[in-house]
């Protein structure tokens, strides 16, 4: 591992602000050529640290956490409460309590708007989402305002795609009941203002729901300073497992939810009419938790703070900028999103060429990117496309990996040859 | 590059940028179909027209999609002309199977057997289906 540093020192066209050595999949080839991978948006790879801390809790301390009385049983339960300490003061959590372990960012807004929203929403109350949400944070709501009656409504965006935080006013009023939007967006990049946003909505009484699978991994997150009641993430994309997720909460909004999945763990007392819950995050971690994850996830913690996220933002910043400037020199290339500030992805399209061929052009010389619609439908139809590509980085990317993708982006209009329609 | 060049073969890239029988039919005897890849997105119109024997005469497709979505799509309008509803239905099961790569082509000397490559693209099946299951969708089958 690299220690903290300025970031204009590691700013070199081949070697990246994480040592490429420190993630075995990065040495593999593809094709017969090196692996550049690009699609960090979709899931990043695993350092080694993070890989032995999954296997060093397997080979030594495996075994079910809470119950067991006995020192295997002792030592995951400490690990596993470790992890979620980890968690929370990464996140700027007041207490570890309020990180609630689940699967992922999909688990986590799931819950709230399960848990929360139906016992909260009633017909005529608003839910209001923006037009470039991930499915997973559209689709919950959807569900739960059919039953609920809730109406859903839209915070459009400007033409560069930034937020109209202008019409915010007009959207906002005493019948919205939820705000949740995203922080990154997985296909614009914009970065939304989320404590302005989270302090006009609690004017008016509205609960603020932040989708933070985007910004956790790229940029310094604080969930005090942001002033939000929720926020969720994955760790598959912070270079931490998959099967494993954080929703954080407000105590009080924890308190008041009542749990979504009933089983072991999350039950004080059993009778065999009715039971009453565990204390919170107890109270929804029904069943043995993804332990192995949890801890892997704070391996991972533990390997950003190495570095320092100020200098991850800083590198990633940098190196989307170097990205921008170079795909725009590829004719008649389409970018979308704002200029600046975005986050480290940039979604495109080249004329003539559908992002599956592209991307399967460019598999061929060990380039990964995501084609399609990247979970986010509506906006795409916003957009008027039906899928993008896109890249997206992460410390370990480097120049050199930008000007890979740029020098294939030159080639593939010869292979396609031109179109007709 | 042979792995490519074996999904995209010469003449798949011809049926993309040289599609044959875009457009679509209107009249009371027209069957229509509109499906989505719910994957990427694509999205395909085809349009079916027979005659008073109950033979397809006449195939139009449209949508946007990648170049095996189109290419197949394009295909399978050349395919189809001349074929009743049952043949229709046994050839679209031989290209599946064929694309699945469970089955020879239906016809080798036919463009469609340039289809075969899709089979080894496990994510790409997807898109040379599309036309396939509008087509079923077409037929009520």
């Amino acid at each position: 591992m690299r220690p903290t540093g300025d970031v204009q020192e590691h700013q070199t066209a081949t070697t990246g602000l994480f040592l490429r050595d420190d993630f075995p999949i990065l040495q593999r080839m593809v094709h017969g050529v090196p692996l550049v991978y690009l699609d960090n948006a979709a899931t990043t790879q695993k350092p080694t640290v993070v890989i032995e801390a999954e296997a060093a809790y397997y080979r030594t301390s495996n075994a079910n956490v809470h119950r067991a009385i006995h020192t295997l049983g002792e030592e995951a339960t400490r690990q596993y409460e470790q992890a979620r300490a980890t968690v929370a003061s990464f996140i700027g959590s007041p207490a570890p309590e309020q990180c609630v372990f689940v699967r992922n960012a999909t688990e986590a807004l799931n819950l709230v708007a399960w848990a929360w929203g139906m016992d909260h929403l009633s017909s005529g109350d608003e839910i209001l989402l923006t037009v470039m949400e991930h499915h997973s944070n559209l689709v919950p709501w959807q569900m739960v305002a059919k039953r609920t009656g809730a109406r859903l409504r839209f915070l459009p965006l400007a033409p560069d795609g930034t937020l109209r935080l202008d019409a915010l006013d007009t959207f906002l009023s005493e019948r919205t009941k939820i705000v949740a939007f995203t922080h990154v967006s997985n296909v614009l990049g914009t970065i939304t203002p989320v404590a302005e946003i989270c302090r006009r909505a609690q004017r008016l009484g509205a609960i603020t729901v932040v989708d933070a699978a985007q910004s956790v991994p790229h940029q310094p997150v604080d969930v005090t300073a942001l002033g939000c009641d929720f926020l969720a993430f994955s760790a598959h994309k912070m270079y931490g497992p998959m099967g494993i997720g954080v929703l954080w909460g407000r105590l009080e909004r924890l308190q008041e939810m009542e749990p979504l999945f009933g089983g072991g763990e999350m039950i004080l007392r059993v009778g065999l009419e009715s039971s009453t819950w565990n204390e919170v995050p107890y109270k929804f971690e029904a069943g043995t938790p993804n332990v192995a994850g949890a801890i892997g996830l704070a391996a991972a913690i533990d390997y950003l703070r190495g570095i320092g996220m100020e200098a991850i933002a800083g590198y990633e910043s940098q190196l989307t900028e170097y990205a921008l400037l170079r795909l725009r020199s590829v004719p008649g290339i389409e970018v979308y999103g704002p200029e600046s500030p975005r986050g480290s992805l940039v979604a495109f399209n080249v004329p003539g060429v559908h992002p599956h061929d592209l991307s399967q052009f460019l598999d061929q010389q060990g380039i990964a990117i995501r084609a399609g619609h990247h979970c986010a439908q509506p906006l795409l139809k916003h957009l008027c496309v039906v899928a993008t590509a896109r890249a997206s980085f992460a410390p370990y990317n480097t120049r050199a990996d930008v000007d890979a993708l740029v020098d294939a982006l030159g080639r593939v209009g010869d292979f396609f040859g031109h179109v007709g329609s | 590059m042979s792995d490519l060049e074996d999904l995209y073969r010469e003449v798949i890239l011809d049926h993309y940028r040289n599609p044959r029988n875009r457009g679509t039919l209107t009249g009371d005897a027209v069957l229509h179909a509109e499906l989505q890849n719910p994957t990427c997105g694509d999205e395909i119109e085809l349009a079916l027209a027979f005659d008073d024997q109950g033979r397809i005469a006449d195939v139009r497709f449209a949508g946007r999609g990648c170049s095996i979505s189109m290419a197949s799509a394009s295909m399978l309008t050349e395919a189809l002309r001349g074929k009743t509803r049952e043949d229709a239905l046994e050839l679209d099961r031989q290209v599946q199977a064929m694309l699945r790569g469970e089955g020879d082509p239906p016809s080798p000397d036919q463009d469609l057997a340039a289809l075969s490559g899709v089979a080894q693209f496990p994510v790409r099946v997807k898109c040379a289906t599309l036309a396939w299951h509008a087509l079923e969708h077409a037929l009520g089958s």
